[in-house]
C-alpha cells in the first residue's frame, strides 16, 4: 500500500541506508533465553570482519558482564541468520556468508544449542 | 438602543455558522487542500452536532477560573516546601518522565489542533479544534509551571524540551505524535482525539493523576483536575468526530477502521512506559497495569466497540495481544530501563522485596516465573560491586522505536523479531502490530529517526557514550544511572533525617 498523499508518488529519504554509516553495515547480534540483554544488540561493523572477530572479540566484550558467559563455547552455539539455521565459517567474512545491512544474528548456547 | 441578549445557543450559532462562509472567488478545494486525499468522503458538514456548545466568553470565564486555583495552590507549594510532602524521591521518576515525554506532546497537540482549526471544511468541528487548540497549549504551559517547582531540587527535569528530540527512550512519545500530525486531518482527529484521548486516555493520565495523589504530589494533582473538564470535552469531541465520519459515508467505514488498527496499536505500545511506570515507579502503587487495562480497555473498550459495532466497526485487530501480553509487558518495559538507566534522564533501582511480594500479587502467573530471578540475579550482580548494564546499543523497532524487547505471545523467552523488506532494505519490527503499520506505509516509516542508527551515523555528538550524553544534555552524575548513590538520593535522605520522629509516635 502507499502512503495516502497530497501530491501522488509521494516517497521520503530511506533515513538508515547502508551508505550513511562510514563503510560500516548495521548487524544486529542477539544471544537467545538471556534476557537480562533486554534486546537484540546493535552492531555498526565492517562487513569484511571475519566471524571470527565477532565471535572472538565483539560478542564477549557484549555478553561477558553476564557470570554465565564464562562457560558458553561458542563453538557449539546454534545460529540463525535472518531467519534462517546457518552454519557460519570462522575464517570467512560476514559479508562472504550472507550477513548483510540490518541482518539479525541470533544464536542459542548451552542445552538449547543442541535443541 | 441595548442590543438585545441572544441565548447560548444563539450565541453560539452565531460564532461557528454563522461566521462561517463560503468562499466565492476561490475554489473550496484550494481553500481546504487537505479535506480529501485521504479518501474521507464528507457530504454535509451542517450534519456535525457539536457535543458541547462553548462560547467564547463562556470559555475564558472558566479557564480563569481553574487558573486562579492552580496558581493559588503552585504558589503555596513553592512557599511550603510541597516536595518535601510526597512520599519518596524515587516518585519523582514519574514527573520526569510525564514532562519529558508528555508535556512536549501537549504543545504538538496545540499546534496541531490549530492546523485542523484552519483546514476543516465544517465551521462546527473548526471551532471545536480551535478550542482544543487553546486547551492543549494551557495544559503544556500549566504542567510547565506546576513541574519547575520540582525542578529547583531535582535532576532530569532542567531541559525536557531538547532531551524530547534527542533522547533514546523519549523518541517513542515524539516520533508517535509526529507520526500523527504528519498524517492528514482525519487520520489525526481518529488517532489522537479517538483512540488517544477517547479509547485510552483513562490509561495515561489516570495513572499519572491517580499516582500523584497517593504520592502526595498535590501540585500534579491540581493541574490534572484543572485538565479533567478540558479533557472530558477532547474525549467526546473523539467519539463524535469518529461517530461523524462513519454516518457520512460508507465507504469511510473501512479507511477509519484501518486507523483504529493501527493507533490503538500505537497507542498501546506507547503506554508501555506508563504501565512501566505504574508498577515499578510509584513508591505507594494505584492499580497494577494489568488491572488498569483490564477495567479501562477489556471492560470500558469492550462496550465502546460493542456499540460501535452498529457502523461496522469491529475491536483494534490485536487487542487479544495486548490482552495476553499484560502480565509481561511492564516488566519487560522495566528491563530495558534497568539495561540502559547510564543512558537514560531517569533512574532505576533494586526490586525490593516489598515490591516484589506486590508483583507476585499482581502478577500471579508471570512474574515469579519469569522476572523475579531476573531481578534477584541482577541484585547479586549489584551486591558483589558489578551492576548488570548493557554494554551494547538495542535494536529498534522501526515503528513504535521502543528497543525490540517484547516477547512472543505465549512464549516469554523469545524476543518477537519481525521483518520487512522494501526497497531493498530490511526494517525490523517488534510485533505483528508495528509490522502491518510498516507494511501498510513503508514510505513513511522507511524515514525514521531511530536514535540508535543515529548514533552510529555519527549524528549524536560523538562516538562515545559521554559524547553522547552531552549530546542529549544529560547532567552525568545526576540525571542518570541508578538512584541509589544518586545525589537525589542523598538529598533526598538530608531531608528526612531532621523530619523523622525520633520517638515513634504513639499509636492513635
Ligand atoms: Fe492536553
Ligand atoms: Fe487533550
Ligand atoms: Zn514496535
Amino acid at each position: 500500500m502507499a502512503t495516502a498523499s497530497l501530491h501522488p508518488g509521494y516517497t521520503g529519504p530511506v533515513r538508515d541506508r547502508v551508505e550513511n554509516f562510514n563503510g560500516a553495515q548495521l548487524v544486529y547480534v542477539h544471544w537467545e533465553e538471556h534476557l537480562n540483554f533486554c534486546s537484540a544488540i546493535t552492531l555498526p561493523l565492517p562487513p569484511q570482519t571475519p566471524f571470527a572477530a565477532l565471535t572472538g572479540e565483539i560478542l564477549p566484550s557484549l555478553y561477558a558482564v553476564d557470570p554465565e558467559w564464562a562457560e558458553v563455547d561458542l563453538s557449539k552455539a546454534r545460529w540463525m541468520l535472518d531467519g534462517a539455521d546457518w552454519t557460519p565459517d570462522p575464517a570467512r567474512s560476514l559479508a562472504d556468508q550472507g550477513v548483510g545491512h540490518k541482518s539479525l544474528i541470533r544464536f542459542w548456547t548451552g542445552p538449547s544449542a543442541t535443541a | 438602543m441595548t442590543p438585545r441578549k441572544m441565548s447560548l445557543k444563539q450565541k453560539y450559532g452565531a460564532y461557528t455558522r454563522g461566521l462561517d462562509w463560503k468562499p466565492t472567488y476561490q475554489r473550496e478545494d484550494d481553500v481546504f487542500p487537505f479535506a480529501k486525499y485521504e479518501g474521507i468522503k464528507i457530504h454535509d458538514w451542517d450534519a456535525w452536532e457539536d457535543p458541547f456548545k462553548l462560547t467564547m466568553d463562556a470559555y475564558w470565564k472558566f479557564q480563569a477560573e481553574k487558573e486562579r486555583k492552580l496558581y493559588a495552590v503552585i504558589d503555596s507549594m513553592a512557599q511550603n516546601n510541597g516536595q518535601l510532602g510526597i512520599t519518596d524521591a524515587r516518585y519523582l521518576n514519574a514527573v520526569k518522565l510525564f514532562i519529558q515525554g508528555v508535556t512536549p506532546l501537549e504543545y504538538q497537540a496545540h499546534r496541531h489542533f490549530a492546523h485542523l482549526a484552519r483546514h476543516l471544511p465544517g465551521a462546527g468541528l473548526r471551532v471545536a479544534a480551535q478550542m482544543q487548540s487553546i486547551d492543549e497549549l494551557r495544559h503544556c504551559q500549566t504542567q510547565i509551571h506546576t513541574i519547575s517547582h520540582y525542578n529547583k531540587y531535582f535532576d532530569g527535569i532542567h531541559d525536557f524540551t531538547h532531551m524530547h528530540d534527542r533522547l533514546w527512550y523519549l523518541s517513542v512519545p515524539k516520533s508517535f505524535f509526529d507520526d500523527a500530525t504528519s498524517a492528514g486531518p482525519f487520520e489525526f482527529l481518529t488517532s489522537i482525539s479517538f483512540a488517544f484521548e477517547y479509547v485510552l486516555t483513562n490509561l495515561l493520565f489516570v495513572p499519572f493523576m491517580s499516582g500523584a495523589a497517593y504520592n502526595g504530589d498535590m501540585a500534579t494533582v491540581t493541574f490534572g483536575f484543572s485538565a479533567q473538564s478540558d479533557e472530558s470535552r477532547h474525549m467526546t469531541l473523539g467519539l463524535e468526530a469518529v461517530r461523524f465520519l462513519l454516518e457520512q459515508d460508507e465507504a469511510n467505514v473501512p479507511i477509519v477502521q484501518g486507523w483504529i488498527d493501527k493507533w490503538f496499536w500505537r497507542g498501546y505500545r506507547l503506554l508501555s512506559l506508563v504501565g512501566m511506570m505504574m508498577d515499578y515507579m510509584l513508591p505507594k502503587k494505584v492499580m497494577s497495569w494489568g488491572e488498569a487495562w483490564e477495567t479501562y480497555y477489556e471492560q470500558a473498550g469492550g462496550a465502546l466497540f460493542a456499540d460501535l459495532a452498529r457502523y461496522g466497526i469491529r475491536e483494534p485487530k490485536y487487542a487479544d495481544v495486548a490482552k495476553a501480553e499484560k502480565g509481561h509487558m511492564t516488566h519487560q518495559a522495566w528491563g530495558i530501563f534497568y539495561n540502559y538507566t547510564h543512558a537514560a534522564a531517569m533512574h532505576t533501582w533494586d526490586i525490593d522485596e516489598a515490591h516484589m511480594a506486590w508483583l507476585r500479587e499482581k502478577y500471579p502467573d508471570t512474574f515469579a516465573q519469569h522476572y523475579e530471578p531476573r531481578y534477584r540475579k541482577w541484585r547479586e550482580q549489584a551486591e558483589e560491586g558489578k551492576r548488570f548494564y548493557n554494554n551494547g546499543l538495542p535494536q529498534l523497532c522501526q515503528v513504535c522505536q521502543i528497543p525490540m524487547a517484547f516477547t512472543e505471545v505465549g512464549d516469554p523467552n523469545t524476543i518477537s523479531f519481525r521483518v520487512s523488506e522494501h526497497g531493498g532494505d530490511r526494517f525490523h519490527t517488534c510485533s505483528d502490530g508495528c509490522k502491518d503499520i510498516f507494511d501498510h506505509e513503508p514510505e513513511k516509516y522507511a524515514q525514521a529517526w531511530l536514535p540508535v542508527h543515529q548514533i552510529f551515523q555519527g549524528a549524536c555528538g560523538g562516538a562515545t557514550l559521554p559524547e553522547v550524553l552531552d549530546w542529549y544534555h544529560i547532567n552525568q552524575g545526576a540525571d542518570n544511572m541508578d538512584y541509589a548513590g544518586s545525589p537525589e538520593e542523598e538529598q533526598w535522605n538530608r531531608w528526612m533525617e531532621g523530619r523523622r520522629p525520633v520517638v515513634p509516635v504513639a499509636a492513635e
